[in-house]
C-alpha cells in the first residue's frame, strides 16, 4: 500500500495547525490590525471560488493552458443555483453528479 | 444567619444549574446529529473522491483525514494532487484556505481561559468549522467553558464520523473503474463552489469570489493553474475589501457561530435566524 502522500498529509497538518492553535494558545491575535481580520475574512470565499473556477474552466493541453467549455459548467452552475437556493451542499452536489451522469451517457465531453 | 447549614438559595441553585448544563448538553447531542450524518457523507465523498481523483491509498487517504483534519482542504488537496502541483504549492493553499481558523480560534479562546496547555493544544487541532459552531452556542448559552460541549462536537459529530467514513469511500473507489462516468470527477469544483457559496454572508465576500474566479482563469490562461489559484486567492481578498465597510451588508461574520454554521457541511449550511 503507497506512503507516498502520508508526508502531504503532514505537511498540510504543519500549515494547517498554526492558524488553528494562533487563538487558543497565544490570545493576543485579538491585536492583529482590523484591516488584516478583514482580509482573512475573505480569503476563504477568493480561494474556493478561484478553485472552482479554474478547475471548470481551464485545461492544460500539450502544457498549454487553454479555456474550456463543457458539461461541468452547467452541473456546477446548477450546484452553485442549488446550494444558493436550498443552503444545503448535499443536494447540489448530488445534482452536479446527476447531470454529469446524464450527460455522459448522452455523449456530452 | 445559620453557618451550619448549606443555604437554601445556593442549593436551588445548584440544582437550576445541573439542569441549565443538562439542557443544554442536551442540546449538543441532538444538534450534533445532523452534523455527525452530514460529516459521515461529506466525508465518504472525500474517501471516493481520494481515491478515484488522485489515486491516494487508503493509508494516505485516513492521514489526511487524521492528520490535516479539514475538509474543504483535504477536498482541495485531492484536486492539487490529481494536478500535479508541486507540494509547495499545496501547502501555500492550505494555509491560506485554513485562515479562517485563526477567528475561529480567537473567538473561542476567552471561553478556554484557564484551561492547560496541552487541552488547548490538543482542542486546537481539532477545531473545525462543525466543532467550533456546536461549542460556541454551547458556551454562550452556559456563560462558562464546558468540556463535554467542546469534546463531543469536535470528537463525536466530526472525528468519528468523518474518518471512518473516508474509510468507506477511500476503499469503495477501488471499486469504480471509470470515475467520469459515475460524475465523480465534477464533486470537486462542485464541492469547492458549494462551500464558496456558504461563505458568502456580505457583499464583500460575493465581490472576493467573483474576482478570485475571475483573477484565477485569467491568470491561468496566461501563466498556467497554479500561479492562477494562488492569485485569484490573494488578490480576490483585497478586491473585496474595496467594498466599503457601511455596504458590505455583513450577516455573518466569520470568526462567529453564524459564520460557521453558513459555511460548514451540509445542514449546517442555513440561515442564521433559522438557528433561533
Amino acid at each position: 500500500m503507497s506512503t507516498d502522500y502520508v508526508p502531504l498529509a503532514l505537511l498540510m497538518f504543519a500549515v494547517t495547525y498554526p492558524s488553528r492553535a494562533i487563538g487558543l494558545l497565544n490570545p493576543a491575535i485579538d491585536r492583529l490590525p482590523r484591516r488584516a481580520l478583514e482580509y482573512l475574512q475573505l480569503v476563504g470565499p477568493a480561494v474556493l471560488a478561484a478553485l472552482a473556477a479554474v478547475d471548470v474552466m481551464v485545461a492544460v493541453e500539450n502544457g498549454r493552458p487553454i479555456f474550456t467549455i463543457g458539461l461541468p459548467w452547467l452541473a456546477v452552475g446548477v450546484c452553485l443555483v442549488l446550494v444558493w437556493w436550498r443552503r444545503n451542499l448535499f443536494v447540489g452536489l448530488l445534482a452536479a453528479v446527476a447531470i454529469a451522469i446524464a450527460g455522459r451517457a448522452a455523449g456530452l465531453p | 444567619m445559620r453557618e451550619d447549614v448549606p443555604p437554601l438559595t445556593t442549593a436551588v441553585s445548584a440544582a437550576e444549574a445541573a439542569a441549565e448544563i443538562g439542557a443544554s448538553r442536551r442540546r449538543v447531542v441532538v444538534d450534533g446529529l445532523g452534523i455527525a450524518v452530514s460529516a459521515a457523507g461529506f466525508g465518504f465523498v472525500y474517501g471516493l473522491a481520494a481515491r478515484t481523483d488522485a489515486h491516494f491509498s487508503p493509508l494516505e487517504a485516513m492521514a489526511m483525514s487524521l492528520f490535516a483534519f479539514a475538509g474543504a482542504a483535504q477536498f482541495a488537496a485531492v484536486g492539487y494532487v490529481a494536478s500535479g502541483l508541486a507540494w509547495p504549492v499545496i501547502a501555500l493553499l492550505t494555509a491560506l484556505l485554513n485562515t479562517r481558523h485563526v477567528l475561529y480560534s480567537a473567538a473561542l479562546a476567552p471561553w478556554f481561559r484557564g484551561r492547560s496547555f496541552a487541552e488547548r493544544a490538543v482542542a486546537a487541532h481539532l477545531l473545525t468549522d462543525e466543532a467550533f459552531a456546536l461549542s460556541i452556542a454551547h458556551f454562550r448559552r452556559l456563560g462558562r467553558y464546558d468540556a463535554f460541549g467542546y469534546w463531543y462536537a469536535a470528537i463525536v459529530t466530526t472525528l468519528i464520523p468523518w474518518n471512518v467514513a473516508t474509510f468507506a469511500g477511500v476503499t469503495l473507489g477501488d471499486a469504480i473503474v471509470d470515475p467520469s462516468r459515475l460524475g465523480i470527477d465534477v464533486i470537486f469544483p462542485a464541492a469547492m463552489i458549494g462551500l464558496a457559496v456558504g461563505l458568502i454572508s456580505g457583499r464583500r465576500e460575493l465581490v472576493a469570489a467573483i474576482a478570485g474566479a475571475s483573477v484565477g482563469v485569467g491568470v491561468s490562461l496566461t501563466a498556467g493553474p497554479t500561479i492562477g489559484i494562488i492569485a485569484g486567492g490573494v488578490i480576490g481578498p483585497a478586491v473585496g475589501l474595496l467594498v466599503p465597510a457601511s455596504r458590505a451588508g455583513e450577516r455573518a461574520p466569520l470568526g462567529s457561530e453564524a459564520s460557521a454554521q453558513r459555511y460548514s457541511m451540509p445542514h449546517t449550511l442555513r440561515e442564521p435566524e433559522d438557528e433561533e
